[in-house]
């Protein structure tokens, strides 16, 4: 190297307009536009899957099994990304199961977001022996790998969609509440929150007008990244047998079922359903990672 | 110390208790808990019998005294479908679990340290940004996915791998990476947050006062102090990999203590489950445990704090 | 002028770029000063003034965010802006060498003493493990550490404060420099140790005849250790010359100001906030002088112009208005104007 890197000369300033537009590009230049569209898309398509899916996505026919996909001979514009086992369409397979992965996504993080809330925010302010109570539990739980714990629940409940929503609720919370309750701790110092007790309201109505505003950010952002690990979570269950019944038409499900063409190169049963996956949980991702930089420093670290 | 490891002991303890309570109470509280212990198909006067011989008619308490009692004579039950003591079974699929889950730690180690100094070498800069593009991807992959894609590539098109089962080191290449892969992106993350925190530190600004060349800087002040952590958070990895590689087992056909539970689903094998859960989160508690002690021997202030 | 100085800086510039060039700390802004061989300069200035990261410029050690935006520094007749990375090693530690605030943190807690003292010696002179042993051996007997023999093959923590800050001092003069630049050496040691380490730097000075930048808060410590004297304010320097007549005859308000401030001689770790007032942000600098804010004198012209650098005597520096403007010329500034 000829110059060293810690000499420079100084740039001349750009005039005002510009920098002002610069200032705005680093605020939000890094929005996470790609992940944003694809979830919104994806949000779209199972909402509309009704309308989108060219085929009925539970009912085959068995003449037209393990049909590649169109580019591949044997392939046809009927079956635009081939069809399964017993006949079905892939295509309207996966526009159902974005349905499943969004409804059990989304409804798995609200559970475990509201019960993980209500117990760091009860835990923080409560303090004392409820707080004792509800952070051993926490631990415990926090310490078993969460996949596992998941698996013996829904063992023992038996499959179905809503199942599944409950046993990621209950298995996810513990991150909540963990964070929150951190959050809670160094907010009951705060002044604001002083005052409210000195003007003599109550520690409920402390808790919900002063604490709960405070903490939706932090909720929010965790939310955003717990999204992507619950439909993880919800795929590997449907994979492994003990999520969403068959014939629904999930993920994990068609990946499971897509097994049993791998041996014999029917590789449209696997690759289609785990891009799907993995472009959903990488979104949410990156607009989790993108969230928790600009809505809450405190996190940064997590 | 001695008051630092016998507190943290029976926070560990308690863990346990929680732990078996809270299986426990799921078991009642779901159903009626002997038609998971009967097998499949069984009569109205089996489960009857069932009833009686567990003592799911007496209270609740006594339940659970009876759940424990047994717990601490080491009997997990007897598997249905090998008709073997579920212990045995356990023990008989640990060594195979770990084996992987060592290849596996290794490869993601190999992996994730190095990109990980890279990353906090070149901080913001395009090195940087590509281990974070890496570790995100190793985060939103799901494992069993990874694994279907490999067996597609290296055993259906290329010949060049066994797609399943066990016995020779090529049969360890594809579960090992499947399973290590998002181990890989946390060890990688890991691994550049502490170097980043250590470059910052006063030492390495010595180091570099004292005119040393910028890769003895790196490879002997920072790696090493760098490195505690890591190895730390890879040593409860370990563990945590013997109990999450049902899937990679499953896809792989690797007869580990995962293949075991996911036999216990299909076979509906309840006691398979049950034990395979305990097990696994009674060897994470205690791993917990054995961590925190090495730290308290490790790091002096602990040891004053506490 | 009686020959080239060892150091001299000239009108030197390091900034804090953050944000893309948007935010730009001007930690140190033009600042021209020069120390000579077996001389010594104390640094003084409030917290925040750019004291440390001249220092680290000088050394060219800087956080990835600082660039030296322009000037010069000549040491020995070379100028170090224009060096090479690798050039610069061979420099650092061996030619001039630097000692940090902290000696709890400037140990690396996983090497033993003697590994980290005989480091420097190992790379700058290429000698062999055993010989640069022994040299840390004599380093260890030569800054005052009782039982050397024992003590080198020992852990950082297993030393006490005094000894960690000894340590650190035996590490800089290892590969004998010619300048050593001490950042608040003593900031975190209490009286007696502070009082020995400062007689102990004193001693190597004379030994060695080597050149000392003596960055404090203490004042009495530059009474006691310095010759000369330069005065930082936001980042700039606003009066330099010997210590002496700063004292006695301090010209810039700011200067006044400090040694109005000043305790008894002495008293441990004096902060110099006895004056009214923040000192300004260093990313958003008034136009004119930065001290106009909280200076008695200000009057218009320190507002809209900077007042230029002035060389009242040759080894005297002055940057105010007050030694250009005749006082008929020094319209005051309206009442409630400057903060004081
Ligand atoms: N990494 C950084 N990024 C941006 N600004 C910085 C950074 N480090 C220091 N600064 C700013 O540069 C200015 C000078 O800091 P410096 O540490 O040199 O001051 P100092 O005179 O040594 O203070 P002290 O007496 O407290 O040690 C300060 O205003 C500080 O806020
Ligand atoms: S230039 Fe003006 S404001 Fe600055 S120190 Fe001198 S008199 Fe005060
Ligand atoms: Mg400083």
């Amino acid at each position: 190297m000829s110059t060293p890197s810690d000499v420079v000369v100084l740039p001349s300033p750009s005039p005002t307009p510009r920098r002002a537009v610069r200032r705005l590009a680093i605020r939000f230049g890094d929005f996470p536009v790609i992940p944003t569209a694809i979830l919104l898309a994806v949000a779209l398509v199972a909402i509309f899957a009704n309308q989108l899916a060219p085929h009925n996505p539970e009912i085959g026919s068995l003449t037209a099994r393990f049909k590649p996909p169109f580019w591949q001979t044997g392939g046809s514009m009927k079956y635009i990304l081939g069809t399964d086992q017993l006949g079905r369409d892939v295509l309207s397979r996966l526009i159902f199961g974005a349905r499943v992965s969004m409804v059990v996504g989304i409804m798995a993080v609200l559970v475990a977001g509201v019960v993980g809330t209500v117990l760091g925010i009860l835990s923080g302010y409560l303090g004392g022996w409820v707080d004792q109570v509800i952070m051993r539990v926490t631990d415990t739980w926090l310490a078993l790998p969460a996949l596992t714990f998941a698996i013996f629940l829904a063992a023992i409940v038996g499959p179905s969609m809503w199942n599944i929503v409950i046993i990621l609720g209950v298995t996810y919370w513990t991150r909540y509440a963990r964070v929150i309750r951190g959050e809670v701790l160094s907010l009951r110092e705060r002044e604001f929150v002083r005052l409210a007790v000195v003007a003599g309201c109550s520690k409920w109505s402390i808790m919900a007008r002063h604490i709960l505003p405070n903490v939706v950010n932090s909720a929010i952002v965790l939310g955003s990244l717990m999204l992507g690990v619950v439909i993880i979570t919800e795929a590997t269950l449907s994979f492994l047998g003990v999520g969403v019944p068959p014939p629904q038409p999930a993920w994990g499900l068609m990946l499971s079922d897509g097994k049993q063409g791998l041996m014999v190169g029917y590789w449209w049963l696997t690759v289609f359903p785990g891009l799907c996956i993995m472009l959903m949980v990488l979104s949410a991702n990156l607009i989790g990672d993108w969230l928790r930089v600009k809505l809450d420093p405190q996190l940064r670290q997590l | 110390m001695g008051r630092y490891i016998t507190r943290r002991a029976g926070y560990c303890l308690l863990s346990l208790f929680l732990l078996s309570l809270t299986i426990f109470f799921f078991v009642r509280v779901t159903g009626d808990p002997a038609a998971l212990l009967v097998e499949p198909g069984a009569s109205a006067e089996d489960i009857a019998a069932i009833h009686h011989q567990f003592g799911l008619d007496r209270p609740l308490w006594v339940q659970y005294g009876l759940f424990m009692w047994t717990l601490f004579h080491g009997d997990l039950g007897q598997s249905f479908y090998y008709q073997t003591p579920v212990f045995d079974l356990y023990m008989s699929r640990l060594p195979n679990s770990l084996m992987l889950a060592a290849v596996a730690m290794i490869f993601s180690l190999i992996v994730g340290i190095p990109s990980g100094i890279l990353a906090s070498v070149r901080v913001g800069r395009f090195w940087d940004s590509a281990g974070k593009m890496f570790a995100l991807l190793g985060l939103s992959l799901p494992s069993f996915w990874v694994g279907l894609v490999l067996i597609l590539v290296f055993s259906v098109y290329l010949k060049w791998l066994p797609s399943s089962g066990a016995g020779t080191p090529l049969h360890l290449l594809m579960p090992a990476f499947a399973l290590g892969w998002y181990f890989a992106a946390a060890h990688m993350r890991l691994t550049r947050s502490s170097m980043l925190d250590v470059l910052g530190s006063e030492y390495i600004k010595l180091a570099r006062l004292k005119g040393l060349p910028e890769a003895l800087v790196i490879a002997k002040h920072a790696f090493k102090n760098a490195l505690i952590p890591v190895i730390t958070l890879a040593g409860i990895n370990l563990v945590i990999m013997v109990n999450v590689a049902v899937v990679v087992e499953t896809v792989f056909a690797w007869p580990g203590i995962g293949r075991l539970l996911y036999e216990g689903i299909t076979f509906r094998d309840f006691p398979v489950v049950q034990g395979v859960v305990l097990l696994g989160g009674a060897m994470i508690v205690l791993v917990n445990l054995l961590v925190d002690i090495l730290y308290a021997t490790i790091d002096p202030r602990i040891r004053l704090e506490r | 002028m009686a020959g080239e100085p060892l150091l001299r800086l000239d009108k030197l510039s390091t900034h804090y770029i953050a944000g893309g060039g948007l935010r730009v700390v001007r930690a140190v802004d033009e600042v021209s000063l020069s120390v000579n061989a077996g001389e010594t300069l104390g640094i003084v200035g409030e917290s925040g003034s750019g004291k440390s990261t001249l220092a680290l410029t000088i050394m060219r050690v800087l956080p990835m965010a600082a660039k030296i935006v322009g000037g010069h520094m000549w040491f020995e007749g070379e100028d170090l802006v224009q060096k090479t990375d690798a050039e610069m090693r061979e420099i650092r530690g061996k030619r001039i060498a630097m000692v940090l605030q902290d000696p709890m943190a400037s140990l690396n807690p996983l090497f033993s003493i003697g590994n980290q003292i005989a480091e420097p010696i190992r790379v700058h002179e290429r000698v062999s493990r055993a010989s640069a042993w022994e040299r840390a051996r004599g380093l260890l007997k030569a800054v005052r550490i009782p039982s050397p023999e024992t003590r080198v093959k020992q852990f950082p923590h297993e030393m006490s404060g005094g000894m960690r800050q000894r340590i650190v001092g035996a590490i800089g003069m290892s590969c004998e420099p010619r300048l050593l630049i001490a950042d608040e050496p003593t900031t975190s040691l209490d009286l007696t140790i502070q009082a020995q380490y400062l007689n102990l730097l004193r001693d190597l000075q004379r030994e060695h005849g080597l050149a000392l930048i003596f960055i404090t808060h203490n004042l009495g410590i530059v009474a006691k250790m310095c010759d000369q004297l330069a005065v930082m304010y936001a980042g700039r320097l606003v009066e330099a010359g010997p210590v002496s007549r700063i004292f006695n005859a301090p010209e810039h308000p700011y200067t006044q100001a400090l040694l109005n401030s000043i305790p008894r001689m002495g008293e441990r770790d004096q902060r110099l906030t006895a004056i009214a007032g923040q000192p300004p942000d260093l990313s958003a600098l008034p136009p004119g002088c930065a001290f106009a804010q909280r200076c008695p004198q200000a009057f218009h012209r320190c507002r809209s112009e900077a007042p230029p650098v002035l060389h009242p005597r040759p080894d005297h520096t002055l940057r105010c208005w007050l030694s250009v403007d005749a006082p008929a010329e020094r319209p005051r500034v309206l009442a409630g104007a400057a903060a004081v």
